[in-house]
């Protein structure tokens, strides 16, 4: 695979989507829903959650996988892959890819994953528990662990290119669109990514409960509410989006364009440790992406903030938001109150969204923060989908930890070739 | 004496590494590598340890280069129901 310097930067064309998302699985269902504001944040049903401090998440539909998923996998993989596969399937369909068509070699599969596959493990170290040794199966050696979705994806497709996977929490589903546009430049033309995660039996919410970051509310419009005065912890939730990135020229070789839309700039930046001087690294990380996308902030239309829903957190991206684009001025989202945060799966699901927003010309609305808290100074979508031209998106994400990153998408392949990162 | 054939070994493979590509074992495909059919060492592993549980014979990790075909893996699990193994 030889690099592309000689052509200027790879871009990367986001070609196919798969949503798989308490919101809905598929892209309109999941959209309607966004727009329509229709919450997938329910009481928790996979477990009787009523004696843990945490209740309500947003769950993906039962669905019956067993259509979704070949049926040698679902013995084998853990209800995170099962939502992965889905997903890919769903994305490469929507694309129009056989991946027969391609070549093997440059194929490549990059996901997010922030927890594994804790359901499957779980339910092993419960029978190495009860039962010894011998109960536990043989797929727990794979099934658990962060690349299992990834390595999961490559062999049903048969992508044998430079494969691999992001533990980086919330933030995992942006970094691994930066990988797959390094992975384009490397010479790979199509790149399955994106991420899911889903963490809703007990060890995995048991698991996310020591950051004291989770919303411990039982009243569902009222549970997740970043940015507001009444902002007291985040809904988990389980699902995410896979997306199908295609270096641009091939794209277009093959008629597609660039899709729903192009990677213009990435950036990844890391918190100081607490009690630093030194400032939080969210703002630095989205002037970085800007200037590698060639933007200045008066092009972009609209930010998806991270919205963690902490009084800290949320007043640290607004004053973020604010230093960047100017206070107010840049309308602001987090559809993700519908769906709760998605970890692995949460960045990707927003750059999903995103796209879905350029596609349609629409900024869907934050549902719940109803009185913004003191400080922050953001223009936050509420209420109803705002109508106008988005051109460009900033999305944001944040781990827990540190990890802060973010991209911006543009719908329009820049005039000049060297306007992509 | 308990027999094991290839509806057990069928049963317990589909209950292990799952089913959708129905391979009849009963045909020709007994005597096709399990690679062929699909299965890979995992799922033979897992297929050892179902057996160990429910007929109550051990399977040593190093048996299973012994079992390359479906035919071969039950009359090998037969072999060792009989304790000649």
């Amino acid at each position: 695979m030889s690099r592309r310097r000689d052509h200027g930067p790879t871009t990367i064309a986001l070609t196919g989507l798969g949503i798989v998302a308490p919101t809905g699985v598929g892209i309109e269902e999941h959209w309607a829903s966004v727009l329509t504001g229709r919450t997938g944040v329910g009481k928790i049903t996979r477990f009787d959650a009523s004696g843990y401090p945490v209740r309500l998440a947003g769950q993906v539909a039962d669905v019956d996988v067993t259509g979704l998923v070949p049926g040698r996998l679902i013995p084998q993989t853990d209800w995170w892959t099962h939502l992965a596969l889905a997903g890919a399937d769903a994305a490469l369909h929507d694309a129009g890819i056989d991946p027969a068509d391609l070549p093997e070699y440059e194929m490549a599969v990059v996901t997010a994953s922030s927890s594994g596959g804790t359901e499957f493990g779980q339910r092993e170290i419960e029978r190495l528990w009860h039962d010894g040794p011998s109960h536990v199966g043989a797929y727990q050696s794979i099934a658990w662990f962060y690349a299992a979705t990834t390595g999961q994806v490559s062999i049903r497709h048969g992508m044998r290119g430079p494969c691999g996977v992001l533990a980086c929490e919330q933030a995992g589903g942006l970094d691994a669109l930066g990988q797959a546009r390094r992975l384009a430049e490397a010479g790979c033309r199509l790149v399955v990514t994106g991420g899911t995660d889903a963490s809703l039996c007990p060890y995995g919410l048991v698991a996310q409960l020591p950051t004291g970051l989770l919303s411990t509310s039982d009243e569902i419009a009222r549970a997740y509410l970043p940015f507001d005065v009444a902002a007291a912890g985040y809904v988990p939730g389980e699902g995410g989006a896979i997306l199908v990135a295609e270096e641009l020229t091939a794209a277009r070789r093959r008629g597609v364009g660039a899709g729903y839309g192009v990677l213009l700039g990435y950036a990844a930046g890391f918190d100081p440790p607490p009690g630093s001087p030194r400032p939080p690294a969210l703002r630095r990380t989205i002037e970085l992406a800007l200037a590698r996308a060639r933007l200045e902030p008066s092009d972009v239309d609209v930010v998806f903030a991270d919205a963690m829903a902490d009084v800290d957190a949320d007043l640290v991206e607004a004053q973020a938001i604010s230093a960047v684009f100017g206070a107010g001025r840049v309308p602001v989202t987090a559809p993700k109150t519908l769906t709760g945060r998605l970890y692995g799966g949460g960045a990707a699901l927003d750059v999903a969204t995103a796209l879905l927003a350029m596609r349609d010309g629409v900024v869907p609305p934050t549902v719940g923060p109803s009185e913004l808290a003191p400080g922050c100074d953001i223009d936050l979508v509420l209420g109803q989908p705002r109508e106008r031209r988005v051109r460009h998106v900033v999305v944001l994400a944040r781990g827990y930890g540190g990890f802060t990153s973010a991209v911006v998408l543009g719908r329009d392949f820049p005039t000049t070739t060297d306007g992509s990162v | 004496m308990m027999r094991f054939a290839l509806a057990d070994l069928a049963r317990l493979l589909v209950a292990c590494a799952g089913g959708d590509h129905p391979v009849d074992l009963d045909g020709s495909d007994a005597d096709e590598p399990f690679t062929e059919l699909g299965y890979d060492s995992l799922a033979l592993l897992d297929l050892a340890g179902r057996v160990q549980r429910e007929y109550g014979v051990a399977i040593p990790d190093d048996a299973l280069g012994e079992m390359p075909t479906p035919r071969a893996a039950v009359a090998y699990i037969n072999a060792r129901l009989a304790g000649v193994a």
